[in-house]
């Protein structure tokens, strides 16, 4: 790992406001208890990776963050998630609201068999952010800017998102999640399906996405995770074995599993 | 012996070249079939076939032609022949695999030939009689007449339009009642429905597919069509009558929703999960993703879907027959009595009538009309449908 661009990039994340605050967080699919007892706090502007052995409970736990296991009938979820202090799994929280507040980047590019403009329009167009086409063009440009894709495609705006290669499909996502400004952006492996120079593109958007979301990533790569976030939370089993800023992570993991993990010895 | 008893001779050969070329295969091998190029299955087809193929095609060949007596004798002695042959040439090396594989690759050729072939002769055969319809009947009468009065005496009008008007208004309600209905609950089948409320659904709604339709012009005569009548043409004084465009159009829409719903259902369920997931995580409702993305991105399968279910509603005879009546004419009003082609070509073709005349040889110009037209749209739906499914690959 390259120290000197940990040291530069460590940043004092004390001072930053808690933008999710999890307690006592128990996730069953069926019979199938998948997390148990995790109780973690999210910095805002921050980017906090899940790292940890495929089965550990990474994704699900980060999709329980704007309730996608609602999708699944068999999930049930127990204890508090509290975003900026009100639990989501709350009664009175509609999961359709939640979601335009954290937003999410899959593992694998999912545009939508649209244009590139109406796939990054369509968020504000549902919520209504823009009050006519002027606005809502400027949103999209913002957002393709934002998402490091806006060069590349401006010129054909009105041409299907699926015909981009699979960098810049995964960039127009980043550019579609963030268009509906959401004030968390998860991210499931955003990286899995993408060569070395995309994957280097999007890690680079994720450090300047983190000046105005708060970001999670879920990550297999410790590379990755050692590069671009802050915070990192490495998961085992269902469990959260540890967490802390992600220079002591992957310097002096306190827990022994953390450190033969992070060494290659399990995973 | 007569040509039956030498057939069956000939098979007795064939099953005892397979047993014998796979005895032989065997033994040549010293018992260790690893040693023999093909299985000792193959080489006992090999012989079967050999055996029998030229001696049939022989016995085929003498019955088409009226070939001389000994002719069918002769297959005997040639199946003989051959299971002598092929049983001699049956050594370990030989390619017993590829001589059987090579026959069954013919056997596949034909058969898919005989398909192309039918269509082409049901094709040729009514392009010929239709050509034999244009030669006593001017065919701008025909295209363009607006009046069908047949009279087997002579002094005939066999204008189509009537019947194209029926056609086409009948299979109009029918998609306008079977889309809707169909598309909704493949929507609820594919996206609302819980799994175990689907596997009852879905092959409930599909059993409307396997009523013949006859029963269905039943249940117009006698259910949809004096319901129509009594509640909707008497009070508003569109008709009288239980025969209308109305009641077959409703029927037939009945009839298409299996159609429509199964075919679609199968396409919206094609959508990836992803595209639903990643609308649901913009926070956009259920309803939402529904519109705005799957369907559209479901939608040149539906219009497919859609197509195919037309051209069904456009050949359907029986529901017509029983719930339309069988009169002649353009009325733009739904609940007077119409007809179709379909109903006219059947009327035409009944009954003890002369194969010369222009009154029967118009059921032949109207079956190509009819043929052309679901062609058409079949074309055309298969292409769209082809367009839509290179969109994931």
């Amino acid at each position: 790992m390259d120290d000197v661009r940990l040291a530069e990039r460590a940043v004092d994340t004390d001072a930053r406001d808690i933008k999710f605050q999890c307690r006592d967080v128990q996730v069953w699919y069926g019979e199938k208890h998948a997390i148990k007892d995790v109780s973690v706090d999210l910095l805002d502007k921050t980017v906090t990776a899940f790292i940890g052995p495929s089965g550990c409970g990474k994704s699900t736990f980060l999709r329980c963050l704007n309730r996608m296991n609602d999708t699944i009938g068999i999930a049930r979820v127990e204890g508090q998630m509290l975003l900026d202090g009100e639990n989501i799994y709350d009664r009175r929280v509609d999961p359709v609201q939640l979601r335009a507040r954290v937003g999410m980047v899959f593992q694998k590019p999912n545009p939508f068999p649209k244009s590139i403009y109406d796939n990054v329009a369509y968020g504000p167009r549902i919520h209504g952010l823009a009050r006519n086409r002027a606005e809502l063009d400027e949103i999209v440009e913002k957002a393709l800017r934002g998402a490091a894709l806006w060069n590349e495609v401006k010129d054909r705006l009105h041409e299907t998102g699926t015909g981009l290669s699979g960098g810049q499909q995964q960039r127009l996502c980043i550019a579609r999640a963030v268009a509906t400004a959401p004030e968390v952006l998860l991210m499931d492996e955003p990286c899995s399906a993408l060569d070395p120079i995309a994957t280097a593109q999007v890690e680079e958007l994720i450090d300047e996405l983190r000046a105005t979301f708060s970001v999670v990533i879920v990550t297999h790569s410790m590379q990755q995770a050692a590069r671009v976030s802050q915070k990192t939370a490495f998961f085992h089993l269902g469990n959260l074995v540890e967490y802390g800023d992600t220079d002591d992570i992957f310097t002096r993991p306190r827990d022994p599993r953390t450190e033969s993990y992070i060494s290659g010895r399990i995973g | 012996m007569s040509p039956f008893w030498i057939m069956i001779a000939t098979l007795a050969l064939a099953v005892l070249g397979y047993l014998l070329g796979r005895s032989r295969s065997i033994r040549l091998a010293g018992g260790d079939t690893r040693a023999l190029h093909s299985r000792p299955g193959y080489h006992g087809w090999n012989v079967a076939l050999f055996t029998a193929l030229p001696a049939l095609l022989l016995l085929a060949g003498a019955r088409l032609f009226h070939a001389p007596g000994w002719v069918a004798p002769a297959a005997l002695v040639l199946a003989l022949a051959g299971l002598g042959l092929s049983l001699s040439r049956t050594t370990p090396q030989f390619r017993a695999r590829n001589s059987v594989e090579r026959v069954i690759r013919g056997v596949l050729v034909v058969c898919a030939l005989i398909a192309i072939a039918t269509t082409l002769a049901i094709v040729l055969s009514l392009v010929f009689e239709s050509a034999r319809f244009f030669q006593m009947y001017p065919w701008q009468d025909f295209f363009f007449g607006t009046e069908w009065t047949p009279s087997f005496g002579g002094g005939s009008k066999l204008g189509m339009l009537p019947l194209l008007w029926g056609t086409l208004y009948i299979s109009l309600i029918a998609l306008l009642v079977a889309v809707p209905i169909g598309l909704y609950a493949a929507i609820y089948m594919s996206d609302y429905a819980s799994p175990r409320v689907r596997s009852v659904v879905k092959p409930a709604i599909e059993v409307l597919a396997g009523i013949p339709t006859i029963v269905y012009g039943l249940f117009a005569l006698v259910t949809v069509g004096p319901l129509l009548r009594d509640w909707i043409a008497q009070p508003l004084g569109l008709g009288s009558g239980g025969s209308s465009v109305m009641t077959a159009g409703v029927v037939m829409g009945m009839m298409l929703i299996p159609f429509v719903s199964s075919l679609s259902d199968d396409i919206i369920n094609a959508v990836p999960q992803s595209l639903r997931d990643g609308s649901l995580a913009m926070g956009s409702t259920h309803s939402e993703t529904i519109r705005q993305v799957v369907l559209p991105a479901a939608l040149p399968g539906i219009v497919g879907a859609i197509l195919l279910a037309a051209s069904r509603a456009i050949g359907e005879t029986m529901i017509v027959v029983l719930g339309a009546g069988a009169m002649a004419k353009i009325s733009p009003n739904p609940f007077e009595a119409m007809t179709t082609i379909t109903v006219k070509i059947v009327g035409q073709l009944t009954g003890d009538n002369d194969f010369a005349s222009p009154e029967t040889l118009v059921a032949f110009a109207l079956g190509l009309t009819l043929f052309v037209m679901t062609l058409g749209l079949n074309i055309l739906a298969l292409y769209i449908v082809r367009k839509y499914r290179e969109q994931y690959e």
